[in-house]
């Protein structure tokens, strides 16, 4: 408990983040979900006590939508995140372990690929799999680029580790390879795992949000990006209905926010030199 | 004699590679060898870049050598099995300098005593296994229950290489190979650090190669000391001899340099020091050649070979030509029984 | 010269307050070498800072004065004790070959330091003081110009010794400076400040843990346990008469060269600063344990000429 107060990032990223989960959840409980499809209520209505956030142009009721919009986005950004560090961590570990070929195949494939403009892999991707797309379709296009950057900073800790006394103790006790990589050096690299999987769901989102602002997202579902694409669409800012556009944005900004300090907060706690003094 | 653990004519050379053009040789045409019969406790003494922690790392296995072999029980390390490297890792163990980095922050310090125990099956059982590390505990001046359940940072430096000696003991080796094990540790520990490691050789017969720069420590612990100079040996035998009657110019100095923690104050009233060895590796000749204040043109052409001064002692050093040549093996003559 | 009465240096740690120097008193006379030898956690680096008022939080000097020729530095306003620094006493800290800046040249990194405290000189005359100061330390003027990964250790810290004393000040505290140096190099380090010390008429305060270099090198010799100042004495009377029952000991357990021994360590561990024994700290370890060294902490008392110590039964 003491540790919190002298961790503020990482307090603010929780409450921030467990705000937005208390509000999907009692939004379940309070109104109907089936209202974030189109045609459930009048259009283009005001915040008012019927519909609190206002409707939008096809009568979707916009709290609804929000309340069912945002887990959907936020599931893409777990699901891509968790993949894209899965996938990085296993090639990163075995890539600074055994060095030599794999590492530089490995690394090879890692370099060339993070120069590649990702959006625009992505764009290309979801162009040509454009036929009904669904939310976990998204998930995993996002994924098959999320890995890049994970493999490499984790194969960057791992090499550092892996000339650590311990590990040359554990090899003259009799731990196989693998044995090693798991039992000593997974746990070291745990915080920091934590951090870049918070960082990943981070980037996910925000490539997932990208992509279906420009409309290459799964067309019927409800998700934050896919409802700014419709803002657009519809020329709602020029039409001056703010609380279609308003709606969506804060909820990102708070997302975002959330999974910011809550990254500061773990790199503190992955990093002992940034904690501060009392 | 089937040595138990053999270096012959081990080179070692770092770098030099496809895409590194200049080289290290760390260790040049080393030889020891080390009888499983009579364990003894040999002082290998360096400064930086001697190739004191290359042979070390040689001997345990860690490295593998440019040229030569290293020998366990006869057969090349480089040619075991895996049965062959389980008996090894029995027979051959380490304490290393630093009591900070050996140990995983993550555990407490029972893992790496449970590790070897489990790895090595030298229990059967959880009560079996928590005997042997208690009594090994004890032999080094621990007290099993103010140890046992710590984290490494709730630990002084002393007691880390303490447990580190604990551990080289459970597995019974007939060898440790110790690379400036009290180094890092307060003075006030470090002659109980030492005293378990005469009391391991003596009451066990464990061998030990004790790799240092401190002469003093080097001098109080062993019976042979090789002096090594840039990867060659200097001057090989019996620690009382190389000791009080060094011979060769660079053991010497070493002494000469040392400040001796008496009240008669001679350190610097000495002549001037040598000067400081130039930067350039020395291609041909012997390689202390830069600095020695004996120097003639001999020394620049070959490398001197060793010459055998006294019935426990080597010099590589053309000043005592005179003397038999020692061809093969040991840096030093081997006392016959 | 120098004197420094009751000084106390408190950290702030998670797990408690820690009093890492307490009521260090001592005077260094003019051209006097004198030495502080202790182990980890002896408080020696903290008091080398403490004098130069250089303690960051969560250290803070709580008590204590230091006085240069009379004046309080504790006093000094920032701006002067900035002055003082380097000028009047300069520190070549613990490891300082190692904190050479790696993208400047010797010869600029002198020169930052005296343009730091207001000296002003035309380039000429800058060149010529820096060849000065590297000759005094035994450096070709070449030095120079290089970086300092091109120095070996034992050139990097002489020039670490030429950036300290380039302001000539009056009082040189050496940190451990040889502590990571071979036996050869060190002795050529050690007779260069010597050398240094000489020229420019000044007092060297010697922290270390080598007992060795203290006998060789100082000529008063003052032992630290656990915080504590426990004995100040000339260096020959430490090890042919020690007072007390730690410095005893101590010189018992070091390793000679002479001849072959027993082993003589001294039992149990060093206390931990944020939970000392009552009393005097050595007291579990001290063979000669009476009842009052349980209870009352001892002061540091001359018993004898020119001798201190810190113990119940002197």
């Amino acid at each position: 408990m003491r540790y919190l107060r002298r961790n503020p990032s990482l307090v603010v990223g929780i409450v921030l983040l467990s705000a937005l989960a208390l509000f999907v959840i009692v939004g379940h409980f309070t109104v109907d979900t089936s209202k974030s499809r189109p045609l459930s209520a009048p259009a283009v209505r005001a915040p008012s006590a019927e519909h609190p956030f206002g409707t939008d142009r096809q009568g979707r009721d916009l709290f609804a939508t929000m309340v069912a919009g945002t887990p959907l986005t936020l599931r893409i950004g777990f699901i891509a995140g968790f993949l894209g560090v899965g996938i990085g961590a296993i090639l990163g570990f075995v890539s600074a372990y055994y060095r030599g070929t794999v590492d530089a195949i490995i690394r090879g494939i890692v370099d060339i690929g993070l120069t590649v403009p990702g959006l625009l892999v992505l764009i290309i991707i979801a162009v040509s799999l454009r036929r009904g797309l669904t939310v976990d379709q998204m998930a995993i296009i996002v994924a098959s680029l999320a890995w890049l950057n994970p493999a490499r900073t984790i194969r960057a800790q791992v090499l550092s580790l892996r000339e650590r006394g311990y590990v040359e103790v554990a090899r003259l006790s009799g731990m196989s390879g693998p044995e090693i990589i798991f039992k000593e050096l997974m746990p070291n690299v745990l915080p920091y795992l934590a951090a870049t999987l918070v960082n990943s769901v981070s980037s996910a989102i925000l490539a997932s949000v990208g992509l279906e602002v420009l409309g290459l997202g799964p067309i019927d579902s409800p998700t934050l990006g896919m409802t700014l694409y419709w803002v657009n669409f519809n020329a709602a800012l020029i039409n001056g209905w703010w609380w279609w556009w308003a709606a969506p944005i804060v909820i990102i900004l708070v997302v975002f926010l959330g999974l910011f300090f809550l990254t500061v907060g773990l790199d503190e706690i992955a990093n002992p030199r940034l904690r501060r003094a009392i | 004699m089937t040595a138990l653990l053999e270096a012959r004519h081990v080179t070692r050379i770092f770098g030099g590679g496809f895409f590194d053009r200049s080289s290290t040789l760390a260790l040049d045409e080393f030889s020891l060898a080390l009888d499983g019969d009579r364990p003894s406790i040999i002082a290998v003494v360096g400064e930086s870049g001697s190739g004191k922690t290359t042979l070390g790392r040689l001997l345990l296995g860690l490295t593998t050598p440019t040229r030569g072999q290293v020998f366990y029980n006869g057969r090349d390390l480089q040619k075991m099995s895996r049965a062959g490297w389980r008996a090894f890792r029995r027979d051959v163990q380490v304490i290393f300098q630093d009591p900070y980095g050996v140990y995983n922050p993550f555990y407490r310090i029972d893992h790496v005593l449970t590790t070897p125990v489990a790895k090595f099956g030298l229990a059967t059982s959880r009560a079996g296994a928590r005997t042997l590390i208690d009594d090994v505990l004890r032999a080094v001046g621990l007290r099993p229950e103010e140890t046992l359940g710590r984290f490494p940072h709730q630990l002084s430096g002393g007691q880390r290489q303490r447990v580190m000696v604990a551990r080289a003991l459970l597995l019974r080796p007939r060898v440790i190979v110790a690379d400036e094990p009290v180094s890092m540790v307060d003075a006030s520990l470090r002659a109980t650090i030492l005293a378990s490691l005469r009391t391991m050789n003596r009451d066990l017969g464990i061998s030990i190669v004790y790799i240092t720069h401190d002469l003093a420590t080097a001098y109080q612990i062993s019976d042979t000391i090789v002096v090594l100079y840039r990867g060659s040996v200097a001057e090989a035998g019996d620690v009382e001899l190389v000791v009080k009657r060094p011979q060769h110019p660079y053991t010497q100095l070493l002494l000469s340099s040392i400040p001796l923690a008496s009240p008669e104050r001679t350190w610097m009233t000495e002549s001037a020091t040598a000067p400081t060895a130039p930067r350039e590796a020395i291609e041909t000749g012997c390689k202390f050649a830069g600095r020695c204040p004996s120097v003639a043109s001999a020394c620049r052409e070959m490398p001197p070979p060793r010459f055998q001064t006294d019935r426990g002692r080597a010099v590589a050093c053309y000043l005592y030509r005179g003397a038999p040549v020692l061809t093969e093996g040991d840096p030093w003559p081997r006392r016959s029984r | 010269m120098l004197s420094v009465r009751d000084l106390v240096v408190h950290y702030d740690t998670p797990l408690g307050r820690v009093k890492a120097a307490d009521r260090i008193s001592f005077s260094l006379r003019a051209g006097e070498r004198l030495g502080f030898a202790g182990e980890s956690g002896s408080g020696k680096s903290t008091m080398a800072l403490a004098i130069l008022r250089m303690i960051k939080p969560p250290g803070r000097i709580e008590a204590g004065e230091v006085r240069l020729d009379g004046q309080n530095l504790m006093t000094l306003n920032d701006e002067d004790m900035r002055r003082v620094r380097l000028a009047g006493i300069a520190l070549i800290p613990q490891g300082s070959m190692n904190a050479l800046n790696p993208v400047m040249r010797v010869k600029e990194q002198i020169i930052d330091a005296l343009r730091d405290h207001g000296v002003r000189l035309s380039g000429r005359e800058r060149d010529v003081r820096v060849r000065e100061l590297l000759q005094s330390v035994g450096l070709r003027a070449d030095v120079a110009d290089m970086f300092p990964h091109e120095l070996s250790g034992g050139m990097k810290q002489r020039a670490c010794i030429a950036i300290g004393i380039s302001l000539r000040p009056r009082v040189i505290i050496a940190d451990e400076p040889t502590s990571a140096l071979d036996v050869v190099v060190q002795k050529q380090v050690m007779e260069t400040l010597a050398r240094v010390q000489e020229n420019l008429g000044a007092s060297v305060i010697l922290v270390g843990h080598d007992m060795g270099l203290m006998a060789q090198f100082v000529d008063r010799l003052g032992i630290m346990y656990a915080g504590k100042l426990i004995e100040v004495s000339p260096v020959r009377e430490i090890f042919t008469r020690p007072l007390h029952p730690y410095t005893r000991m101590l010189i018992a357990s070091l390793p000679s060269l002479e001849e072959k021994g027993t082993f003589r360590g001294i039992p149990g561990l060093l206390p931990l600063l944020r939970d000392l024994p009552p009393g005097c700290a050595f007291h579990p370890r001290c063979p000669h344990t009476v009842d009052r060294c349980r209870t009352e902490v001892p002061t540091l008392r001359e018993v004898r000429p020119d001798g201190s110590a810190a113990c119940h039964l002197v």
